[in-house]
């Protein structure tokens, strides 16, 4: 009796340890960031860090590391992606929800899932062979590698979040709130349009700023399919390296412990408290409206 | 107004179908792209051969060799923690402060860009308990990379335990330990297991943490222990598409490899889907 009592008191020990384990890799992960990252201001001011557009760290003796252009890199390339991926998205879930029999659901919603599983190298692959001529030709640019081929690739890699938060949002709608609707003549488009999704108007933002976390933090489709360049875009149609690209590309080649090292760190900084920033967003925001009846 | 209400109704419900049949045809055109393209490249000997001139003929079977080995050490760590976790989570945590920052560090550890987790790795397991570049430290990174997800999803299949399994055992005198290991876990497996497929598919298709932690652009044997650098698919993909000196020369071999990239993520979660759905026949 008292063996297994001393067994039930340490599996209870061992797995809060593990359940707590989640906690310390997520601190970990922010000391980590900012014990390397900070460094990088011993020699660069935050000012120049965060407004300065110039981002040269191998330049001889006159290195700079401005990451504002690739930040507005990374904020026009998901910004791009939203426009195509939320009607999309809405539509998609309001399809599912609303009018899609529960056979066809029970079809759709995998092959959605499916559209989630594909990995990101293999949809970067797919903005460098199938994408980027197609906008060549259409838009007679020299190569399709820039910030709209991103876009639309991120917007593909988001649609699954958006559509399955979104389509989650629009379910919990109450059913009175739909048939009071109709009771009071009201036909199917006006009752979604005018009382389920503003019904749902919470989750359905959640499920946009879920699905903007995921194009932000992106890292192989965009380092593959934008062009990389660090200089600030204009349009659409410019070349952009984003700062997840940007910490791919060379993170592999800067030497340990140099000025270029740690302003990669600053950058993962930077987008660590950017996606910690959008979940708790997202959080609050989902949790703000709650129905029940 | 009543028939241009009917119009905007039938305008309106037709954009729906529309949204969903685009989404379908993205989906559609990438499948049909890979597969069309890819197939003539995927052969017998393109799966079990190595690399030849460059890269530029030969096989990928270093690359399927790597990539399985990397995801059996992320299962290895992944797997045990995170349903440890889940456990606690759903068994003992009662809803005090720890266990509401346990939930709020798992959720945000979802959102973690995966570079991000690629330069955890880099400082703690490459450099930190100077693993280098090898197997283990990149198997470890996705290890971590995968956690929020295998926690999320056990704590699901958890949660579908009905409370009476568990107060069958605790009536005859079993610790709580007992009741879980006998009653609850059995119970939950099919669902664990659908869980941490998935995740580890997602594993096995990720390029950006196991960049910097142990992936080899090519070679010429396979690692002989976890402390050896390895070649990944999805890697082998990038540098194909991106990095190769001849790369339209190379195009067919990246087109079979992301087919067989494609055909082991989706196999995968077709294996996830079955046990899922068998997992619930047997309910009813």
């Amino acid at each position: 009796m008292r063996y297994r009592e001393f067994i039930n008191r340490l599996m209870y020990r061992l797995l809060q340890l593990m359940a707590v384990s989640a906690v310390l890799i997520l601190f970990g992960i922010f000391t980590m960031l900012l014990w390397n990252g900070i460094r990088t201001f011993e020699q660069v001011s935050l000012t120049d860090f965060f407004f300065s557009s110039t981002w040269n760290p191998s330049a001889y003796g006159d290195a700079q590391y401005g990451i504002l252009s690739m930040l507005i890199s990374t904020l026009m390339v998901t910004f791009g992606a939203m426009l195509i991926a939320v009607p999309l998205g809405i539509g998609c879930a309001a399809y599912l929800s609303e009018m899609a029999s529960r056979r066809l659901r029970n079809i759709l919603k995998p092959t959605i899932e499916l559209l989630a599983a594909i990995p990101s190298v293999a949809v970067g692959f797919i903005g460098i062979v199938l994408l980027s001529p197609l906008l060549a030709e259409v838009f007679k640019l020299p190569n399709g590698l820039n910030a709209l081929n991103g876009s639309i690739l991120l917007a593909i890699m988001s649609l699954p979040t958006i559509i399955t938060v979104a389509e989650d949002a629009i379910q919990a709608v109450p059913k009175q709130f739909k048939e009071a609707s109709y009771s009071l003549g009201a036909n199917k488009w006006q009752t979604l349009v005018k009382v389920t999704i503003p019904s749902a108007y919470s989750g359905i933002i959640a499920a946009v700023i879920l699905g903007m976390g995921r194009a932000i933090g992106e890292t192989m489709t965009v380092l593959m399919a934008t062009g990389n360049a660090t200089a600030m875009p204009r349009s659409f149609f410019d070349p952009v390296q984003t700062m997840t690209a940007t910490i791919a590309i060379e993170l592999g080649e800067v030497p340990f412990g140099t000025t270029h090292y740690f302003a990669l760190f600053a950058i993962g900084a930077v987008l660590f408290l950017i996606s910690l920033g959008v979940n708790i967003l997202a959080e609050n925001i989902a949790a703000r409206y709650r129905y029940s009846i | 107004m009543k028939f241009g209400s009917q119009i905007t109704q039938f305008i309106g419900l037709r954009l729906l179908n529309l949204a969903i049949l685009i989404v379908i045809a993205f989906l559609g055109i990438i499948l049909w792209d890979i597969v069309s393209k890819g197939w003539s490249t995927s052969d017998w000997a393109f799966i079990t051969g190595f690399p030849r001139s460059g890269m530029m003929e030969g096989g990928i079977y270093p690359a399927i060799a790597g990539t399985a080995l990397v995801t059996i050490i992320t299962t290895l760590f992944s797997v045990p923690l995170g349903v440890g976790a889940a456990i606690y989570l759903n068994e003992y945590a009662r809803d005090s402060g720890l266990n509401r920052l346990v939930r709020a560090a798992i959720r945000n550890l979802a959102g973690v860009p995966s570079i991000v987790y690629g330069l955890f790795g880099v400082v703690i397991f490459v450099q930190g308990m100077q693993l280098g570049t090898s197997v283990l430290a990149s198997g470890l990174t996705l290890g971590l990379l995968t956690l929020p997800y295998i926690v999320t999803t056990a704590e699901e299949a958890l949660k579908s335990v009905p409370h009476s399994y568990r107060e069958g055992a605790l009536a005859l005198g079993a610790t709580q330990w007992e009741a879980i290991r006998t009653n609850v876990l059995p119970s939950a497996v099919p669902g664990i297991l659908t869980g941490s497929i998935l995740g580890l598919s997602r594993a096995a298709g990720e390029t950006a943490p196991i960049l910097f932690t142990g992936v080899a652009f090519y070679q010429r044997y396979l690692p002989a222990n976890v402390m050896d650098e390895f070649m990944a698919l999805p890697y082998h993909l990038y540098i194909l598409s991106t990095q190769h000196h001849a790369i339209t020369e190379v195009r067919p071999i990246a087109y079979g490899t992301a087919l067989v990239l494609i055909v082991l993520v989706f196999v995968l979660n077709l294996l996830a889907f079955i046990i899922r759905y068998r997992f619930q026949q047997g309910n009813h």
